[in-house]
């Protein structure tokens, strides 16, 4: 238990209960959630359900992180993603058949692959930096999303389409799934198999890792199409939220938010370790905060400044620089010297 | 210049990196108008004493005096505008801007607020005609050759009130023209009463230059010498050492002898930089220790015989059958592992803890989707960790804390688990503590009793003759001489690592 505060998700955590504490006092209706025709409804059910796409992209976000790289094209995906899905439901005969809109996600999903596929192949095999490699697709691929729907936002009423974002299984909704399917899907595959600590040793050391033998080339290019593939599907949730293929709105800004996320789980853009359940709370931070400020009736043009100071405490808070300092105020009184808190840090690196 | 006060005087310098001292207890001193060469092996301590000194790294325990004052720099920056100026090995300029930017970046002249392109092409040609060099100060650097380019940034270090100036391995990518004009500007300021710092691994150039010569090994100072009573053969015994220890023999007397299987035979290996034609045959369960100086081809050889960097020529067979090792996951599958002299930067992965360190090369053998069992991963890792003696043994620390001799432990746990046929050792021993350096030695004994070949690398020649069956002996990226390590003493072998190259050889 002596390690339980200095566990890299302690902050992370007390962050989030913080804000849901926050919450719950200036509006006791905040923790409410009711049951309505056997479907349960309330702020906190919103924050599950709403965090989906944010969730499925972080996700991605924190494995491409991990090796060292960044993935900014996200957004991008996302556009193209339901622009692919909705054109083959508007297309077709049946646009509010069960089969039609299987068949446009998996479409929409395999175009992601690719496009994550585009992004590994400029990063691990022609060596581009990742922000620039990515940088191509997020720039462009709103234009394709665009050539896709032909310049229009392409708008269909397909009931199965609307049933990803906005339906219920059973208590819960869809949405909220989704996530849990990714997190679990993404959790065991890093955790259960070797990638994990591959991707890590990747991302702590490429040549290192080259030298014992780790494929890194491979590991990083799938790291890429994981990406592309949440991408994609957080793309056809927006998309069935809205009814609706908007190729500038869709995942506008979100490959920072995304950022953000994983940051704020305490994983380090340096890359190596990643924390999975460290991005799943700093996607509930962001959309707790985003909702938290909608309540708090904060005009939508300073809401940003609000949030700004938030995500600064949080971070600031969670910078190794900061946690020596409080340990060495703590530790002076107890039993301090500076050898030893100078060794602390370089395990702290 | 005897009996004069040093310039520059460090005393009782000590750095520590973690757990390692990279500088422990060193005193360096230099006095105004002489060059002073610091020599030693890699790892000895020549960059953290440079550093130490030109404020990029601060002094753990020490002094540092200069001109009779005690000073002490926080940056690089503060350290040059006392006057003790640095050029590195690798240039620090801007290619894209011309040569008087460059020597007067940051202290431009200016008119009314102005950069005045007039006057800074006039004081910048001023300064490179106090040199003696002959370009065009507007000429954007980038199109001038490496060799001017180096002396552009020895004219931006001495542009400003000089007093001491380090060059770090300035020749290394000069040819002997060039090395010529760099020295007649090495005279020129000493003769100005500057203090210069000859950092090079070039023994001739060392012994052409330098009045003066401080060695340093393992971090620590071995002495301080003037360069015309020392003799070049004892610079190179200083600067390898011997050190008394209780290596136990082999078992085993070294009975191998060329008629044994050879189990791994490179003819003609040729690699981008280092290593031209070498011919090596490493027999099984036997240890050919590889001797030369820095810059010899030790590490260029190792690396082309275990895939880690490509050959340009030459052939390697393994049991007779021609392979390409095109990289180090191909050599290992093939039983041909290699350690890389750079502990921290392509070893140890020291956010990873000493279990998945271990576990790395056979886990990435084996593949993504073939995990070892985590109670298999412990179960290993602890018998390495035990086997091998690593302290302390908790395998859930992070590596990067343990000290560099464990260090080395947990990379020779990491290979060995692979099982190779093959091991290819670069500096074992290197900045470890001695009782580790011995655990090292015996266990590389200990494998090749066992049947595993060994390729055994280290700058210290004793070391090199107590653990090798064999002792192959580069000299300027060439096998010159293969030798049973029972013919030669440690003097006749250094004899044979130092012998300058006859005219033309």
């Amino acid at each position: 238990m002596k390690n339980f505060w200095r566990h890299r998700l302690f902050w992370p955590a007390a962050a989030l209960v913080a804000l849901v504490t926050i919450n719950a006092i200036a509006r006791p209706t905040f923790l409410k959630i009711t049951m309505q025709d056997g479907e349960l409804y309330g702020a906190l059910i919103d924050i599950l359900r709403n965090s989906a796409t944010l969730m499925l992209v972080a996700l991605g976000m924190t494995i491409v992180i991990a090796t060292r790289g960044i993935d900014l094209s996200v957004g991008a995906v996302m556009a193209v993603s339901g622009a692919v899905a909705l054109t083959i439901i508007d297309g077709s005969p049946d646009p509010g058949g069960v089969g039609t809109v299987l068949v446009a996600v998996a479409f929409a999903l395999l175009v992601s692959l690719v496009l994550g596929a585009w992004n590994g192949f400029l990063v691990s095999a022609l060596g581009i930096q990742p922000i620039v490699a990515t940088l191509v697709l997020m720039l462009a691929g709103r234009g394709v999303a665009l050539l896709i729907t032909g310049g229009f936002i392409t708008t269909v009423n397909s009931d199965p389409l609307s049933f990803i974002a906005s339906g219920y299984l059973t208590v819960l909704p869809f949405a909220f799934f989704i996530s849990v399917a990714a997190i679990a899907t993404l959790a065991v595959v890093e955790r259960r198999t070797a990638l994990g600590v591959l991707t890590e040793a990747v991302g702590i050391n490429p040549e290192a890792s080259r030298l014992a033998g780790v494929r890194s080339r491979g590991i990083i290019w799938g790291a890429y199409m994981v990406s592309g593939v949440l991408a994609g599907l957080a793309g056809v949730i927006y998309a069935s939220n809205i009814k609706a293929a908007d190729a500038n709105a869709a995942g506008f800004l979100i490959e920072l938010y995304a950022i953000l996320a994983v940051v704020l789980g305490g994983t380090s853009l340096a890359g190596g370790k990643f924390s999975i359940a460290g991005t799943v709370i700093g996607v509930l931070i962001i959309q707790t905060l985003d909702s938290t400020i909608l309540f708090l009736g904060v005009p939508s043009a300073q809401s940003p400044v609000f949030f700004a100071f938030v995500v600064v405490a949080v971070v600031v808070l969670q910078s190794p620089r900061t946690r020596n300092a409080l340990r060495a105020l703590g530790g002076s009184m107890s039993r301090g010297g500076p050898t030893v808190s100078r060794t602390e840090a370089e395990v702290a690196r | 210049m005897n009996g004069a006060r040093p310039l520059l005087e460090l005393t009782g310098a000590t750095v520590r990196f973690g757990a390692d001292a990279a500088l422990d207890d060193v005193s360096f001193r230099m006095f105004p108008g002489e060059v002073h060469s610091l020599m030693g092996e890699n790892g000895a301590g020549k960059s953290t004493l440079i550093k130490a000194v030109t404020g990029a790294l601060p002094l753990d325990a020490g002094t540092l005096v200069l001109d009779g004052e005690e000073v002490s720099f926080a940056t690089p920056h503060d350290a040059q505008r006392a006057g003790i100026s640095t050029v590195y090995q690798e240039i620090e300029l801007l290619p894209n801007l011309s040569v008087a930017e460059n020597i007067l970046l940051g202290r431009e002249p200016r008119s009314h607020g102005m950069i005045s392109q007039r006057r800074m092409r006039s004081r910048a040609s001023r300064i490179l005609a106090d040199l003696g060099i002959d370009i065009d100060p507007a000429s954007i650097l980038g199109t001038h050759s490496v060799a001017v380019q180096q002396l552009v940034a020895i004219a931006r270090a001495i542009s400003t009130d000089l007093r001491v100036l380090v060059l770090d391995e300035p020749t290394s990518s000069l040819d002997l023209d060039e090395v010529a004009e760099l020295f007649r500007i090495i005279r020129e300021l000493q003769a100005r009463g500057v203090a210069i710092l000859f950092v090079s691994h070039f023994l001739d150039q060392v012994y052409e230059i330098c009045d003066r010569v401080t060695v340093l090994r393992d971090g620590r100072l071995v002495g301080e010498y003037l360069t015309r009573e020392l003799l070049r053969i004892d610079l190179v015994h200083k600067m390898l050492g011997h050190d008394i220890s209780d290596f136990k023999a082999r078992q085993r007397e070294p009975v191998v002898t060329p008629e044994a299987p050879v189990f791994l035979s490179a003819r003609g290996v040729t690699a981008a930089r280092g290593i031209t034609a070498a011919d090596v045959d490493l027999g099984e369960a036997e240890i050919v220790g590889l001797a030369g100086l820095l810059g010899s081809g030790r590490t260029e050889l190792a690396r082309a015989l275990t895939g880690a960097s490509r050959l340009d020529a030459g052939i390697i067979r393994i049991e007779g059958q021609t392979v390409h090792l095109d990289s180090p996951r191909k050599a290992m599958s093939l039983g041909v592992v290699y350690s890389s002299e750079d502990r921290r930067a392509e070893g140890i992965l020291a956010e990873l803890s000493v279990l998945e360190n271990i576990t790395l090369a056979l886990q990435a053998h084996r593949g993504v989707f073939r995990r070892i069992r985590p109670a298999r991963q412990r179960e290993l890792a602890q018998s390495w960790v035990e086997a091998l003696g690593v302290r302390p043994p908790d395998l859930d620390r992070p590596a990067g804390s343990l000290s560099g001799g464990n260090q080395q432990k947990v990379l020779l746990a990491r290979l060995l688990a692979l099982s190779p046929r093959v091991l290819v050792l670069d500096e074992p021993t290197r900045g470890i503590d001695v009782g580790a350096k011995v655990d090292i030695q015996n266990l590389v004994g200990e494998l090749a009793d066992n049947g595993i070949s060994v390729m055994f690398i280290s700058a210290e020649l004793e070391e090199v003759l107590r653990v090798g069956d064999r002792v192959a002996i580069l000299r300027d990226g060439r096998v010159v001489e293969t030798v049973r390590a029972s013919d030669v003493t440690v003097d006749s072998l250094l004899a044979l690592v130092a012998r300058p190259d006859e005219q033309e050889g």
